[in-house]
């Protein structure tokens, strides 16, 4: 598994998903935090490509051994692309969170959400609140 | 008391380690507006001798089964239980464990199941069974359920030829699951697959049973390509027994099998437990409710089996669950196993052709017309009386022989009819017996 | 050890049907088996072999100490067990005439009358084959009543407890039902401001089972049952822990109108592995009404009148299973009533007694939560363990094996981290709550000295710790004989398990 770490060039909302935004697109993933809390992923609910993402709101699914939990979008759009790998092998969430195991990619349909997102010392700052 | 091993010695020490003086005591926290301050109004306690005469007396004052010959199914049947099969079900270790959380305790009950998953998915032609469902009119709803979820439909559609109770089942199940339900009427005493084409066309799912309530076979393969053109899920409810000599809904088109477990190996019980077995293709895997067994290893690479995909339960998923069943049939289902095993697939192809033999064989000694004069039977048939058929009955019991189910109780226009059912118990000879009471 | 299947030879069976010498019937083709089941072919000796085999690799209450919290692993009389199996009932089909049913209806009938006593309701229906049936069934039940008042429209939200067992929001979701969490103090009580915020006119009812799953007893029920009953809601009770208070303490006079019981819980059904279980409700007398039909009657008054089904029952929800329900468990759960009379109450005591006294061996060697006396059971946090060496209460609960005992719940109820969940019930003599309570003391010092002897626990089981991952990934639920995976060829996963429900 991965190391615990929360890259500085991304943004993070408090269900525990990152965004990495270039432009008006963005790459959606869980976090650390969040993978390490599931366990070994055993299954990936794919949203569809071409639908519709709104922040805040649940667009897909992982599950492990112990839970299910929802993937949150931490911003607006239109999905791009799915990874699809990760129906063949959902446990890439856990070994690379934010590089090969991206979730997906969409167009956002407002980048000024952005501003809601946490910074990487924010999210940390966050996370240790919760502990 | 009878199963307590407290003594007074007992009941002083342990409230000292506890540090109160009393039993009371420890009831403290509630408020005293809740307290219950007399004596249960219960019958005064017996000794095990003592309940066993009462008991015996509450049984006997029952039809008793060697008092007579019965004909009497209409959706449990006096099929054979093998000695067997009651032995294992008496194992202290199987019978009175809980369900398998910890499996490296529970390998015995888990394999079992695994097993019988198997034994399931074999009969029905399925890739993937749950451990049971409660009997064979709930797992009609979960079929519902399933469907509901699967295809994004809010209908359901049932057969009139399908149990009066499975129905009335799924009738009360389905507003909760914000489902409409419509039957689709029997012709002749069976479906008519362009009308269950029609009815299913804005369906979730189309449930028929085959055999179907009147014992007449269905045009299966044709009611499940009807249902698939309508793109609803085809369920067949069927018969166990029936399937060492009938086609398995899985190898002509079906989504999901399901159907009363009862017939392989459990006592009549005077209506349960039993089991319900419910059985999908593997696409619907994790829209299964209830329990799944999964084999996987230990870090010795030791074969071993655990409850999984878990997360589709109660337990974690909650609100999200593909259902709430907790508590199964797990001991009625091994029950299922064991006789299935004991059986066999000859065993199970010998059932099944005897019942057949033996319901044709009651069909021409009785002479009485038959209901359904061009419909292929299984094991029950519907004949006419002519006169009230549960008058028929009465009298006919009062001679030694229960004639069968008065139809009349769920179909309109059935008074005068009987639904007779002959399984591998009965004889040639209790079948002239019953020409003979019937007086024909 | 082998499957059934793999000891399967082609030409064994054990049983035989007699052949009544009648030709072959005529099937149609296309209905017609093509293929027989691939069904075990082996003979009676090893079939039976294989089946005890299997019962010495578990564990039931017959074994040893069962203290899963929630489930009332309570001794199983074996007497009940020859009741059920009388031929009288054993025997006999519920579609008879009443008139040749007589004793089964009796039995059913009495059967209701207590447990309407021992909950302080009016009115029963022993339809429901589970626990979760009940509280579906219950749930139909509010929504019947609310239409009937034109209500039901806008009385969507079921109020659950944060503690509540994961069936309540199933079944709240499976009814149709939207759900309203509330949350729990620091005394284990519901939070009664959180409560009262909560509830309103779209409230339906309440869930709520009390003692609660940490084993204490609401101190403000009547409070709560005051808010319920002024926003014209209605009150559920889950009789998962009516072990508890039997005799002192009944759920209708605590203000709840539906209550379930789990027969195989409180009385003694036994849990055969999973189930057959049973779940009857009591209701009070304006929801009798709505009951699954039909309703069991009896005419005239005494011991001299008949009794008989009534199916007229214009406002009933339907039916939820099929029949009465499971009648074999109301003949073991009526013997054990029976044979305890009054004395329930005595029963429900020692549960207590019990609860506490273990409690009090082992709150020093364990983390208590809620620092109260308990009722019938008590939930521990093996938090610190895992702070101080990195134990969990999984790995205390497989080092258990090790000494012999079947493990508590863990990890529920969910608010409180690492949890151990321990009911002994009152069939439990002291000495064994004595060895118990020693084995769990020193799995904590071994947590401190040896870790690795919990980690990798149990030790002399058949089988170790299973790769649950594996299992889930692979999702092999049946056997595919000749196509059959080796799993044992294929990597591990780290270990990972999923919680153990209650």
């Amino acid at each position: 598994m991965a190391a615990e770490g929360y890259p500085d060039d991304l943004r993070y909302h408090s269900e525990h998903d990152w965004a990495r935004i270039d432009g008006d697109e963005a790459t959606f993933g869980i976090t650390w935090f969040a993978q390490d809390a599931l366990g070994e992923l055993v299954h990936f609910e794919p949203p569809e490509e071409g639908a519709t993402v709104t922040r805040d709101q649940v667009y897909a699914e992982v599950e492990s051994v112990k839970a299910v939990s929802d993937v949150v979008a931490p911003l607006s759009g239109e999905i791009l692309e799915v990874n699809q790998a990760l129906a063949d092998a959902p446990e890439t969430v856990n070994a690379d969170p934010y590089g090969d195991g991206w979730i997906t990619r969409v167009r956002l349909s407002d980048p000024s959400e952005a501003d809601t997102l946490m910074d990487s010392e924010a999210y940390m700052r966050f996370l240790a609140a919760q502990a | 008391m009878s199963y307590l091993a407290l003594t007074d010695a007992d009941r002083d020490a342990m409230l000292e380690t506890i540090g109160v003086a009393s039993l009371d005591e420890l009831f403290a926290d509630l408020p005293a507006g809740v307290r219950f301050d007399r004596a249960l109004e219960l019958p005064p306690a017996l000794t095990e001798l003592e309940l066993t005469t009462y008991f015996e007396q509450l049984a006997s004052a029952n039809q008793r089964r060697e008092a007579h010959v019965s004909f009497l199914g209409a959706g449990l049947y006096d099929h054979y239980v093998p000695a067997v099969v009651d032995a294992v079900l008496q194992r202290g270790e199987l019978l009175t464990a809980y369900t398998p959380y910890q499996p490296e305790l529970s390998q015995g009950v888990l394999q079992a199941i695994f097993e019988y998953q198997t034994a399931i998915c074999e009969l029905t032609g399925m890739d993937v069974s749950n451990a049971s469902g409660y009997d064979g009119t709930t797992v009609a709803a979960d079929a519902c359920y399933i469907a509901k979820h699967v295809t994004g439909r809010s209908k359901v559609v049932i057969t009139e030829a399908t149990n009066p109770q499975v129905r009335q089942v799924v009738k009360t199940y389905a507003p909760g699951f914000g489902l409409e339900v419509a039957e689709v009427p029997h012709r002749d005493g069976a479906t008519d697959p362009d009308e269950l084409r029609a009815a299913a066309a804005d369906a979730a799912c189309a449930i028929f049973q085959q055999p179907n309530f009147f014992g007449v076979l269905e045009p299966a393969p044709e009611l499940a390509a009807a249902a698939a053109d309508a793109e609803a899920l085809a369920v067949a409810h069927v018969d166990p027994l029936s399937l060492g000599v009938l086609e398995a809904p899985g190898h002509y088109g079906c989504a999901l099998a399901i159907g009363e477990g009862q017939p392989a190996g459990n006592h009549i019980s005077f209506g349960g437990p039993h089991y319900g077995f419910l059985a999908a293709r593997s696409e619907f895997i994790r829209r299964m409710p209830g329990r799944i067994v999964g084999e996987t290893t230990d870090a010795a690479g030791n074969r071993g089996y655990v409850l999984t995909l878990q997360t589709r339960e109660q337990h974690i998923r909650r609100e999200k669950a593909t259902s709430n069943i907790t508590t199964n049939q797990t001991l009625l289902a091994l029950a299922g196993l064991v006789y299935l095993s004991w059986l066999g697939p000859q065993g199970l192809r010998d059932v099944g052709e005897t019942c057949m033999a033996l319901a044709e064989y009651a069909k021409e000694r009785l002479g009485l017309p038959l209901l359904f004069s061009d419909r292929t039977t299984f094991k029950e048939f519907a004949v006419r009386v002519g006169r009230n058929a549960r008058e028929v009955v009465r009298e006919a019991l009062g001679q030694g022989v229960h004639p069968g189910y008065a139809l009349g109780r769920d179909y309109p226009g059935m008074d005068d009819v009987l639904l007779v059912a002959v399984t591998e118990r009965r004889t040639k000879a209790e079948i002239d017996r019953l020409a003979e009471v019937l007086g024909t | 050890m082998k499957l059934i299947f793999e000891k399967s030879r082609p030409g064994r069976r054990a049983g035989r049907i007699p052949g009544p010498g009648l030709p072959a019937p005529d099937i149609p083709g296309e209905l017609r088996r093509a293929e027989p089941p691939r069904l075990p072919e082996v003979a009676e000796p090893d079939l039976l072999r294989h089946y005890t085999e299997l019962s010495t690799r578990n564990f039931g209450i017959d074994t040893g100490f069962y203290p899963l919290g929630s489930c009332t692993m309570k001794h199983n009389p074996r007497v009940n067990e020859r009741l059920a199996a009388l031929p009288g009932f054993r025997d006999l089909h519920p579609l008879e005439d009443e008139e040749r049913t007589q004793g089964a209806l009796r039995l059913c009938f009495e059967l209701q009358e207590a447990l309407a006593e021992i909950t302080g309701l009016d009115a029963v229906s022993l339809q429901p084959a589970a626990g979760s049936q009940g509280e579906l069934t219950g749930l139909m039940l509010m929504r019947a009543y609310f239409a009937e008042r034109g209500e039901d429209e806008r009385r969507r939200k079921i109020v659950i407890p944060d503690t509540a067992h994961g069936t309540n929001p199933a079944s709240v979701t499976m009814g149709g039902y939207e759900l309203t969490n509330v949350q729990t103090d620091p005394r284990g009580n519901i939070d009664v401001d959180d409560l009262r915020a909560k509830v309103d006119e779209t409230t339906a009812g309440l869930m709520l089972t009390n003692p609660s799953t940490l084993g204490l007893f609401d101190e403000n029920i009547e409070e709560i049952s005051g808010i319920f009953h002024e926003a014209g809601a209605l009150m559920y009770y889950d009789g998962a822990n009516l072990n508890a208070v039997c005799g002192i303490s009944r759920p209708g006079d605590m203000g709840f109108e539906i209550v379930h019981i789990n027969l195989h819980k409180t009385f003694s059904q036994p849990h055969g592995g999973g189930g057959p279980g049973g779940g009857p409700i009591t209701v009070s007398k304006r929801l009798e009404p709505f009951l699954p039909a039909p309703a069991i009657v009896r005419d005239g008054d005494g011991d001299g009148g008949g009794f008989r089904l009534d199916y007229d029952r214009p406002q009933s929800i339907g039916k939820v299973r099929g029949f009465l329900g499971p009648f074999g468990v109301f003949v073991r759960s009526y013997a054990f009533i029976r044979a305890y009379g009054p004395a329930l109450r005595e029963m429900s005591e020692v549960a207590v007694l019990n609860a506490n006294y273990l409690l009090a061996l082992l709150r020093d060697a364990y983390e208590l939560p809620f620092d109260r006396l308990c009722m019938h059971e008590f939930v521990l946090s093996a938090r610190r363990l895992k702070r101080e060496h990195g134990v969990t209460a999984l790995d205390v609960a497989k080092r258990l094996m090790d000494y012999g005992f079947h493990p508590p719940t863990i990890y529920f109820p969910l608010i409180v981290p690492e949890a151990l969940m321990l009911e002994p019930t009152e069939t439990e003599a002291r000495e064994t709550l004595d060895a118990f309570a020693d084995a769990l003391k020193a799995i904590a010092r071994e947590a401190a000295e040896q870790p690795e002897l919990l980690k990798e626990a149990p030790h002399g089981t058949p089988v170790g710790r299973l790769d649950e991952v594996k299992a889930a990934k692979r999702a092999v639920v049946r056997y595919q004989f000749e196509e059959h995976p080796d799993l044992s060829a294929e990597p591990a996963a780290a270990g990972v398990e999923a919680p153990k429900g209650a």
